[in-house]
C-alpha cells in the first residue's frame, strides 16, 4: 500500500486571495481526499441583524462580500420588501439589474485576472485587471463606491442615472467589448492555458447537481440553471439564455465565466433601452412581520438571503447561504484524484470568495 | 414586482428522510439548510428548487434533540449539517463527512447558540 502523506493548503498560500485551508491527503503526488476548514475571517455579520435596524442592515449585508456587494445588498432589500410586499417603481428595478450586471463584470474580470496569475501568466492578469478599471469607473461615477455601493436601499434605489450617463456607460461598454473579446480570445484559445485547464478538475454532470454546485461551477457541468430565471429586479423583461458548457474541467468554468461577460453587457444594453422614466423609491412605513426567502444570481451563483421579522424595527433572523459555501463539496469532489500541482488551479475555477462564505 | 412563491411544510423529525428522498428523486436539486432559534428551540428549513419551483421543509427541533444527517442523500448536506452544528451546537447524527467541530474555528463555541430574541436582547 502506498504511504498517504498529509499537505496542509493555505489558509496562507500564494494564489489564495482569502484564508481556506485544506488538508490535502496524498498518495505520492495524487490527492486522495481534501479535508476543508474555514472560519479564519468569520464575522458573524447574520448575528448584527438582531442589533441594526432593517433599514440600516443593508450596509452590513453589502459588507459580507467586496467584489458582490451590490448583489448582497440587493437580495437583503428584496427579502425586506418580499416580507412588506413593497412595490418597488420599475426604474430602480431597472437600475438594480445594471447595476447587478456591472458587478458581474468586474467580479468575473477579477476572477479571470487572478486565474490567470494563478497560471503563471502577468501579463493577461494586468490586462483583466486593466479593463476591470473601466467598469469600477463607471461605478464609482453612478454609485460613488467602487467596492461598496451603498445605492440600493429598502423600496428602492438611492441614486437614478441620467439618461446621457446611461447612455455614455453603453458606448463605453461598446469599447470595452472589444478588448474583451480579445482578452477572452487568450483565455479560449491559448495552448499553455488549455493545457493547464483541460481535463482537470473534472466535476461530472450528475455529481455536480448532487454535491450542490451552483453558477459557473454548476453551468460549466452541463445545467443551465441560472437564478436571474426567476425574473427579479428587470429580469423578467429581459432576454438572455444562460451559459452552459459541458466539459466539466477547469476550462470549462473559465469558458463560462468568459462567455457570461458578454451576456452581461448585452443585458445591459437591453435594460438602458428598455428602462421606464419615474421615481426610484417608494416610501416604507411599518416594519417586517413574516419571512422571506430571496434568490438572486451573485457572480459566483446562485445566493440566498433568509430574512424573518416580528413587526419590530429589528429583524430576529438573517441567515445568508454564498454559492462559495455550496461550492465547498463540489471542490472536494473535483481534488479528488488530481495531482498536487493542479490544485490552486482547481481551487480557483470555483472563484472562491471566503469573506463571502464565512459572512 | 415578481415575489416568488414560497410553500413551506412542517414535518416532523421522522419524516425528514423520508420527505428529501421523495425530493431527490423527482429531481429536486438542495439549495440550502438553515437554522434559527425560534422560542428556544431551532426552526430547520430544507429548500429544494427544481426547474424554478421552491419547496421548504421545515422542522422544529427541541434545546437537546439530535437532528439526522440528509447527506446519504443529498451529498453536500454534510457542509450546512456542520455549520449549524458548529454555530449552533445542534447534534447531527449520520453525517458523510464530519468535521467534529472543526469547519468554523470560531473564538466563541456555539455562537449562535443563545436565544437572544427570547430574551428580548434585540
Amino acid at each position: 500500500m502506498t504511504r498517504q502523506i498529509i499537505i496542509p493548503f493555505g489558509p496562507q498560500h500564494p494564489v489564495l486571495p482569502e484564508p481556506i485551508h485544506l488538508d490535502l491527503v496524498l498518495e505520492d503526488e495524487i490527492v486522495v481526499d481534501a479535508i476543508p476548514s474555514i472560519g479564519y475571517v468569520h464575522r458573524g455579520l447574520e448575528k448584527l441583524v438582531e442589533r441594526r435596524e432593517f433599514t440600516e442592515y443593508v450596509y452590513v449585508a453589502e459588507r459580507i462580500c467586496g467584489i458582490c456587494s451590490f448583489v448582497h445588498g440587493l437580495a437583503y432589500c428584496q427579502g425586506v420588501e418580499g416580507i412588506m410586499k413593497i412595490e418597488v417603481p420599475e426604474r430602480a428595478l431597472y437600475l438594480r439589474t445594471i447595476w447587478s450586471e456591472y458587478s458581474r463584470l468586474h467580479s468575473h474580470l477579477l476572477t479571470l485576472g487572478l486565474f490567470a496569475d494563478v497560471l503563471g501568466f502577468e501579463n493577461l492578469f494586468m490586462n483583466a485587471w486593466r479593463l476591470r478599471e473601466h467598469i469600477l469607473d463607471d461605478m464609482e461615477a453612478t454609485t460613488g463606491g467602487r467596492v461598496i455601493q451603498g445605492s440600493c436601499k429598502v423600496g428602492g434605489v438611492r441614486r437614478d442615472i441620467s439618461s446621457e450617463k446611461l447612455d455614455q456607460m453603453v458606448s463605453g461598454l461598446n469599447e470595452l467589448e472589444k478588448e474583451m473579446k480579445e482578452l477572452t480570445e487568450v483565455f479560449l484559445r491559448d495552448s499553455s492555458i488549455k493545457s493547464r485547464l483541460c481535463g482537470v478538475g473534472i466535476l461530472p454532470k450528475k455529481e455536480a447537481f448532487e454535491y450542490g454546485a451552483v453558477g459557473p461551477t454548476l453551468r460549466g457541468s452541463g445545467w443551465s440553471i441560472d437564478a436571474r430565471k426567476l425574473g427579479y429586479a428587470a429580469f423578467s423583461k429581459l432576454h438572455f439564455e444562460p451559459v452552459v458548457e459541458t466539459q466539466g474541467d477547469c476550462y470549462a468554468r473559465c469558458v463560462v465565466r468568459a462567455k457570461e461577460m458578454f451576456v452581461s453587457i448585452d443585458l445591459i444594453r437591453q435594460a438602458v433601452q428598455k428602462i421606464p422614466d419615474g421615481p426610484v423609491e417608494v416610501k416604507v412605513t411599518g416594519a417586517p412581520d413574516g419571512e422571506y426567502f430571496t434568490r438572486v444570481e451573485q457572480p459566483r451563483g446562485e445566493l440566498v438571503h433568509y430574512l424573518k421579522g416580528n413587526g419590530t424595527k429589528n429583524l430576529v433572523r438573517s441567515r445568508v447561504r454564498t454559492p462559495t459555501f455550496t461550492n465547498i463539496p463540489p471542490l472536494v469532489a473535483m481534488l479528488k484524484g488530481c495531482e498536487l500541482a493542479d490544485v490552486p488551479v482547481i481551487v480557483h475555477s470555483i472563484d472562491p470568495c471566503i469573506g463571502c462564505a464565512e459572512r | 414586482m415578481k415575489y416568488e412563491e414560497q410553500p413551506i411544510t412542517m414535518i416532523t423529525i421522522d419524516e425528514l428522510l423520508p420527505r428529501t428522498t421523495r425530493f431527490f428523486e423527482e429531481g429536486y436539486r438542495l439549495v440550502q439548510i438553515g437554522c434559527t432559534r425560534v422560542d428556544g428551540n431551532f426552526e430547520i428549513n430544507y429548500s429544494f428548487d427544481k426547474d424554478y419551483r421552491f419547496e421548504n421543509l421545515r422542522v422544529i427541533l427541541q434545546e437537546g434533540g439530535t437532528l439526522p444527517s440528509i447527506s446519504a442523500v443529498y451529498f453536500g448536506a454534510f457542509i450546512y449539517e456542520n455549520e449549524i452544528h458548529d454555530l449552533y451546537g445542534v447534534s447531527v447524527t449520520g453525517m458523510n463527512i464530519d468535521f467534529k467541530g472543526t469547519l468554523y474555528r470560531t473564538t466563541i463555541k456555539y455562537p449562535f447558540s443563545t436565544d437572544t430574541t427570547k430574551e428580548g436582547d434585540s
